[in-house]
């Protein structure tokens, strides 16, 4: 019953939120950020700020329909941001979404909602400091709305631990896995057959265990690495597939999301490694002296390199995919003089819907390719090795 | 990679390395532990289930060949029994002919006595009937022959000659 609910849930929440992004590409409705930015880059940056401005105001449909405009529009979709905005009317100035709760870290404690930033156009002072919203980010500024400065002419910005919407998405993430995974632990005390989602999900843990950690870790010892494997598999995965959704979150594809989860392997394989594991990083046995003395800073920096890679493949191939699919939606107005508008959209949405597809795959792919690299490192630091 | 780094957001990282350890938790006690103890928990079901009914085959592969040699046995003792009796049957009847052919030969053998005694008899009575006809003859030959004394001692001369003094 639990998990009937749940998919309809999801269902329904996804059908909402593609009718708002249909009403978000229309030619009418314009999209959020990059009036804010358009106003931002006023401020500061006033050549820039100055093209843009005239571009969008020789642009034919109110709309993102620029180059420079569309690329603002990605990268500003690529970052993290402090309210969660679904699309936003630019004629008007409204934007339909809901503000998120900002934690400052600045002489103490400050929580207040982004709505007082009123989307990087107001100045909020809390006990004598001001902060502004720039480009996604908060930094210290005085009354007026400038920035401050350091001694080394660096913005100064405090330490900002606030609920953004990658946070937000996260914790959302993380609530739909609790609830599959525990319903599908349930439904075990039901039968030994799972019924409904679980049993799509099932074979996904059969996998993980039997293709993944079980050929690289060794039978002996898999079973203790299983709940970190499992949790980063389904974490990237539905991750990865939400980003796809309309709901317009990239949460792999930030830096600091996929620097984590690589901290998680680094540690896990650091602390799992046994004797022999850190002997072939310091003195690789089986090579003459002067070669151990060589090898040993190839293998130390090996260490940090492995868990490296895995971080920038899954943000790479993420952002990428991400960037692709903006790029090409846009297609629809760039594309527009000179195959018409029914021959953009066409274009637009068939390319579109060919990565789109792709992009599922990868979404797969990457949450495998992340298990199956760290099992593999996990195996490598665990392994016995009896020849020597 | 200036960039990178400018667009990490350490309380992205922060709150992600937080959430990820307590989902870690959280999903190792609730989720995980239970679901694949219940995987190993039916795929040893599932493999003992299979090893039994590998045992069950094997019971009655042996139930089947313990028929099948009850069965040769039967049919062996089948086999004996029906050749015995045929062999009784065989000794019935011919024991029956050879007493019934000695019966036979006995009966014979009397009847043959019995026959010869009477062919005796009657060659007997036929003997003295034979002998009193040809008394009679011989009588009404001689008589006939001596009926002349002339022939009387023409007889007596060739007899006479017949009988050589000697």
């Amino acid at each position: 019953m639990i998990v009937k609910l749940n998919l309809k849930f999801l269902v329904v929440l996804m059908l909402t939120l593609t009718t708002f992004t249909s009403q978000a590409n229309d030619d009418q409705h314009s999209v959020d950020a990059h009036q804010t930015e358009a106003v931002q880059h006023e401020n500061h940056d006033v050549e820039h700020a100055s093209s843009t401005h005239n571009s969008h105001a020789s642009g034919a449909n109110d709309g993102i329909s620029t180059p420079e405009e569309i690329t603002a529009y990605s990268q500003h979709h690529l970052a993290d941001s402090h309210d969660f905005t679904f699309f936003s009317d630019e004629k008007t100035g409204h934007h339909y979404g809901f503000p998120l709760p900002v934690i400052l870290v600045d002489n103490g404690l400050k929580v207040f909602m982004s709505s007082e930033f009123h989307h990087g156009e107001a100045v909020v002072s809390k006990n004598g400091s001001h902060y502004v919203l720039h480009h996604g980010k908060i930094y210290n500024s005085d009354a007026e709305g400038n920035l401050l400065e350091d001694e080394h002419g660096h913005h100064v910005h405090p330490l900002d631990i606030s609920i953004t919407k990658n946070v937000l998405s996260i914790l959302v993430i993380s609530i739909i896995m609790l609830l599959l995974f525990v319903s599908l632990a349930n439904n075990y005390k039901k039968g030994p057959i799972p019924t409904g989602i679980s049993r799509v999900l099932e074979p996904l843990v059969v996998f993980v265990r039997d293709e993944i950690a079980r050929p690289n870790i060794g039978e002996k010892k898999y079973r203790k690495f299983m709940g970190f494997l499992l949790t980063v598999f389904f974490f990237i995965w539905i991750t990865n597939l939400l980003g796809l959704t309309p709901l317009g979150i990239n949460v792999t594809g930030n830096i600091a999301v996929t620097v984590c989860l690589a901290l998680f392997t680094f540690f896990i394989v650091q602390f799992s490694g046994n004797k022999d594991y850190w002997k072939h990083i310091f003195w690789m046995p089986g090579v003459p002296v002067p070669m151990k003395i060589v090898l040993m800073p190839i293998e130390v920096l090996g260490m940090f390199t492995k868990p490296f890679s895995l971080l920038i493949r899954l943000f790479a191939n993420i952002t990428a995919g991400h960037t692709v699919v903006m790029g090409l939606i846009a297609l629809i107005y760039t594309g527009k003089a000179m195959l018409g508008t029914g021959g953009s959209i066409g274009v637009s949405l068939l390319l579109t819907l060919f990565i789109n597809v792709i992009e599922i795959l990868v979404a797969f792919l990457q949450a495998y390719i992340f298990t199956m690299l760290s099992s593999l490192f996990i195996g490598m630091a665990v392994e016995e090795h009896d020849h020597h | 990679m200036d960039k990178l780094i400018n667009d990490f957001s350490f309380g992205l990282f922060f709150w992600v390395a937080i959430i990820f350890v307590i989902l870690i938790v959280l999903m190792r006690k609730f989720a995980w532990k239970p679901i694949l103890e219940a995987l190993n928990e039916r795929e040893e079901g599932i493999s003992s289930a299979l090893e039994a009914a590998e045992n069950a085959k094997k019971e009655l592969q042996a139930l089947n060949a313990d028929n099948e040699r009850i069965l040769k046995e039967a049919r062996a003792e089948r086999d004996t029994m029906l050749k015995e009796a045929r062999e009784i049957k065989d000794k019935i009847v011919t024991d029956a002919k050879d007493e019934a052919n000695e019966q036979a030969g006995i009966i014979i053998s009397n009847a043959k006595q019995a026959i010869e005694i009477e062919k005796q008899a009657a060659v007997a009575e036929l003997k003295s009937q034979i002998a009193g006809i040809s008394i009679n003859i011989a009588k009404k030959v001689i008589k006939s022959e001596l009926a002349s004394e002339k022939s009387q001692l023409e007889l007596v001369e060739k007899s006479l000659k017949e009988v050589t003094l000697n």
